[in-house]
């Protein structure tokens, strides 16, 4: 083991060695110029400064001439984390002459100074992982980046306004775009909505071009009533899993003629209508609204006589006569499709709100939620657009309750952003289309935009009266005579102070939004990660909000967190943005931390082989070795660990480096205690 | 697991027929349990609100005796007992000094507190320790007849939720219904019952009571039932005064330990049913043989 024995200045290195204040936030824990002078001793380091901002320009010049200057051949930054900056500090290093390969980063920020305040002990610490990063550096090589070309197609999953939004920003700058929606349309809850806040413009008007530019975009391949069930490959190179659920119509046969639907068995609409949150029928055989795109009917197996049965008149098979669209046989099929990017637009799902049982929704038949109002309120609506209670009379008042699902430790801890301004659009068509007395129990009325704070005032001015304070309960227990056969809203007026008691006809309960309920699984076949109310979480809340842990992988819309229409769309086109920038750039140039096989040491025993998440390793029968492919190896490492013979090496994180990065963290005065003759057991047995 | 019972004052005294029903049920269950030996004043309502320190002092004699005597949980049946004996023990958990004090006060009296006991209702514990399989299989006379209004008053899931929910409990309706008996729908089971009020200032106090009482003649209910000996004590003592202010809400209200014992065959005397001013006027004619 006399292998363990370090000697640093390994064929002659020449060290520069950089610590960075980074302002205070390094400096005001690390003594930055101790840690400095310490390096300076350590074998190898011909230079060793301490520099304000090692990031900014002077700074990199430090380095460039100094390797000109010093003849350097090795670099150390210490600094913050190299997720920021690694980059940088390569970049120096080549410009300077060297290979990037050949620079180092200790991370004294995030892993020092920022989570500790001893300042000797925060200081000892820098010393030592500087000392690390010096004993590894020393065993550097040069290393190449290869590029990989990427293909100029992006998947974009789900197709509410985010995802359309998205698609055709791409599509528009000639990428193909695939748009994959599980629904039978595309349109998802905008395409709900009456009237969009603050505008009040009709939210079908603003949408359903839109759509139907998708539907007709010759870069767009939409493929509705299914899902993505399998990802494979990396960024540029994406092999997606399609499933297509049996819509029992030939999409390509179909024209949208709906004369089906007048044919079908049922004479009447008898079954809840989705897209009506249930307050509508329809039938077995249904198109989801009367602008949905693809203009391709549906059929509900869970209702249709003739899939259920097999015993039906198949009236709607006469109908559709010689097109021959319908197809009671269709079966679930998969397909497979390439993408260079992926953009995530999964959306969201309002809060359930029989989860709050005292709000009496389900209990109450006039406890509405607020998505049921959005359709009540549409002139497509199941009510065309009148206001009518669950017994078809017209309520003479109206409660709003703010935060159902929202600001709750209960529930949801944090606000859904949406609920004050769509509850106050909500007030104003209600006040309008009925007439009513509008209620809007509010806990803080959250107007953040352009034009929401004048739209409340809008409101203020309308008459709705305004009452702060959550909702205790809603109950139809009467205190007095006119209560009786009421709803009756317990709240305490935070602003008046005391309880109050008021009734009204119907409430309405602002729902908040939540994750998709598959949120999880989807995170986990994309691999991205979710945030700990249950969104997808972005790469940095600030500085790459649209982009993910996983290259290639981005967010748009509500599947990132709560927001509105203007909010969704302008993150929906970062998304493409982000997407062209990799797609236009041509090629992925993949860091140079693949694996490869030492072929003497390998018996060829094949245990690497199965283990390869990305499936680089094969065998090679002539030789009766393993053999890696690297434009396919992430650098992922399994192979090494588990190959028994150990030859499998991977590029900048060879045993030597991490041995020495080790030892070099863990001994102190490793070399000098060398230099005493003592052996490697002494030194260890310290 | 031996229990042990913690009667607190009011159910060997005002609420004593909480205690009559009580052990005969949890004996017919085979509940193993027995008296806390030397128990005292759990620390109380009035207490707590004077001086939570001693309050914490008075409550942790009573977990270091259980301790002592070597229980793991406490059985509280009083709605009080149960919520201060859980506040008491919050406190002392998340603060120091109260911490402290009640260390101090203890090993005055040569004993000390080391592990948690836990506090359990009855309700808990014939819900979640038994089951209302097992509860299900002793019912001899199923209670028909009986239209249950479930009243659990503000201290049993307020302010903490230990085995139900805070706003919409349902765990006695849940072993009422196993009893057969029709539960119906109670909107402000957990509305205020008038507590001390009705001793101090009576007119606010029994329109609480009122309130609750009217309302469960409006739901259909022909029987209240409640786990505390407060809330029976104003549904069930004041209805002259009632009677004289806003009307005749007459409604009997039995501890649910009662409605057990009913339901289990134990006879009306042996439950303390009589000792209830508005009477019991249901008759569960249908007898199951065991």
């Amino acid at each position: 083991m006399e292998s363990v024995k370090m000697n640093s200045n390994k064929e002659g290195a020449r060290i520069g060695f950089y610590v960075c204040h980074c302002g205070h936030n390094i400096a005001s824990v690390v003594d930055c110029k101790a840690v400095a002078e310490y390096v300076s001793k350590l074998p190898g380091v011909v230079v060793s400064r301490d520099y304000k901002y090692m990031c900014s320009d002077p700074g990199q010049e430090l380095i460039m001439n100094d390797i000109k200057e010093q003849k350097l051949n090795r670099i150390v930054v210490a600094s913050c984390s190299p997720l920021l900056h690694e980059h940088t500090f390569r970049n120096a290093t080549e410009k300077g002459g060297l290979n990037p390969y050949l620079c180092q980063m200790v991370n004294i920020r995030e892993h020092d100074s920022w989570v500790h305040s001893d300042r000797a002990a925060a200081t000892l610490k820098a010393k030592e992982m500087a000392r690390a990063a010096i004993q590894r550096v020393t065993h550097h090589h040069k290393l190449e980046t290869k590029k990989v070309p990427i293909r100029p197609s992006v998947l974009v999953v789900g197709g509410g306004i985010a995802g359309i939004h998205a698609a055709l920003t791409l599509a528009n700058a000639g990428k193909q775009v695939y748009l994959v929606e599980r629904e039978p349309t595309i349109g998802g809850h905008m395409a709900k909505f009456d009237k969009t806040f603050p505008t009040l413009d009709c939210a079908a008007c603003i949408l359903t071009p839109k759509m139907s530019e998708v539907g007709s975009h010759p870069n767009i391949k939409l493929m509705t009533y299914s899902e993505v069930v399998k990802v494979d490959g990396y960024v540029g190179n994406y092999t997606i899993t399609v499933k297509h659920k049996p819509r029992y119509i030939i999409e390509e046969a179909c024209v949208g003629c709906t004369e089906c639907i007048n044919a079908c068995i049922y004479t009447t609409a008898k079954f809840p209508d989705e897209f009506n949150e249930g307050l509508g029928k329809r039938k077995p055989i249904y198109m989801p609204f009367p602008q949905a795109t693809p203009q391709i009917v549906v059929i509900d197996p869970q209702t249709c006589i003739q899939i259920k049965t097999g015993k039906c008149k198949k009236t709607c098979l006469e109908a559709c006569l010689d097109r021959k669209a319908i197809d009671f046989n269709q079966k679930e099929r998969f397909s497979e499709i390439q993408v260079g990017a992926i953009v995530i637009a999964t959306g969201f799902k309002t809060f359930d709100a029989h989860r709050i049982p005292q709000y009496g929704y389900g209990k109450y038949p006039n406890v509405f939620t607020a998505l049921e109002i959005e359709r009540m309120v549409n002139a497509s609506g199941p009510t065309g657009g009148h206001v009518v209670m669950r017994d078809g009379s017209e309520p003479k008042s109206i409660g709003i309750v703010h935060c159902v699902g929202s600001r709750d430790k209960k529930t949801n801890h944090y606000c859904s952003r949406v609920c004050c301004m769509y509850s106050l659009k909500l007030a104003h068509l209600l006040k309008e289309h009925s007439g009513a007395e509008i209620y809007n129990f509010y806990i803080d009325m959250r107007t953040p935009g352009k034009s929401y704070e004048e739209f409340y005032d809008k409101l203020l001015n309308e008459g709705v009266n305004f009452i702060r304070g959550r909702v205790g309960e809603v109950t139809d227990w009467a205190f007095i005579p006119e209560e009786e056969g009421k709803l009756i809203i317990r709240v305490e007026d935070t602003l008046a102070g005391y309880v109050r008691r008021i009734p009204v006809d119907m409430v309405v309960l602002s729902t908040g939004l939540e994750h998709q309920p598959d949120a999880d699984a989807v995170r986990r076949m994309f691999n991205m990660s979710c945030g700990s109310e249950g969104f997808f979480l972005e790469r940095h809340p600030k500085l790459a909000p649209v982009n993910t842990f996983t290259d290639g992988i981005l967010l748009a819309g509500c599947c990132q967190g709560p927001k509105d229409i203007p909010d969704t769309v302008a993150q929906a086109g970062a998304a493409a943005a982000e997407a062209l920038v990799l797609i236009d750039k041509g090629y992925i140039e993949q860091e140079p931390n693949t694996a490869f096989v030492r072929e003497e040491d390998c018996s060829g025993c094949k245990s690497c082989i199965p283990l390869c998440p990305y499936s680089a390793i094969s065998f090679d029968e002539q030789k009766k070795k393993a053999n890696i492919n690297e434009a396919l190896c992430k650098g992922c490492g399994t192979c090494v660990a588990s190959c028994p013979s150990g030859s499998i090496v991977q590029n900048l994180f060879e045993d030597e480096e991490i041995f020495s990065e080790i030892e070099g963290l863990l001994l102190d005065n490793i070399n000098e205690k060398f230099a005493q003759g003592k052996t490697t057991q002494e030194v260890l047995a310290k | 697991m031996k229990y042990a019972y913690y009667p607190g004052c009011s159910i060997q005294g005002t609420g004593r027929a909480y205690e009559e029903s009580l052990l005969p049920v949890l004996k017919e269950l085979n509940i193993d349990f027995e008296e806390l030996e030397d128990w005292n004043c759990c620390g109380a309502t009035a207490y707590m609100s004077v001086d939570e320190i001693k309050s914490c002092v008075l409550a942790s004699r009573n977990f270091a005796l259980a301790e002592k005597f070597g229980y793991a949980e406490i059985m509280a049946p009083c709605s009080a007992c149960y919520l201060v004996l859980n506040k008491a023990q919050k406190y002392i958990e998340t603060s120091k000094p109260v911490a402290e004090t009640v260390e101090k006060a203890l090993s005055s009296a040569n004993l000390k507190m080391t592990k948690k006991i836990k506090v359990r209702h009855p309700i808990d514990i014939l819900l979640n320790d038994i089951g209302l399989e097992k509860i299900k299989q002793h019912v001899k006379r199923p209670l028909k007849e009986f239209k249950v209004a479930t009243y659990y008053g503000c201290q049993l899931v307020r302010p903490y939720s230990t085995f139900d929910d805070q706003y919409n409990p349902t765990s006695m309706d849940r072993i009422l219904k196993a009893l057969g008996a029709t539960v119906v729908y109670f909107p402000i089971k957990t509305r205020c019952c008038g507590s001390s009020l009705t001793g101090t200032l009576p007119e606010p106090g029994l329109f609480c009571a009122y309130i609750i009482l009217k309302e469960a003649i409006k739901r259909g209910a022909n029987v209240i039932s409640t786990a505390c000996p407060l809330c029976q004590f104003n549904l069930d003592g004041y209805h002259d005064k009632i009677e004289k202010k806003w009307g005749n809400v007459r409604i009997p209200t039995l501890y649910f330990t009662q409605l057990m014992g009913l339901a289990f065959g134990i006879s009306e005397e042996e439950l303390g049913i009589n000792r209830c001013i508005i009477p019991l006027n249901i008759q569960s004619n249908q007898t199951v043989s065991a």
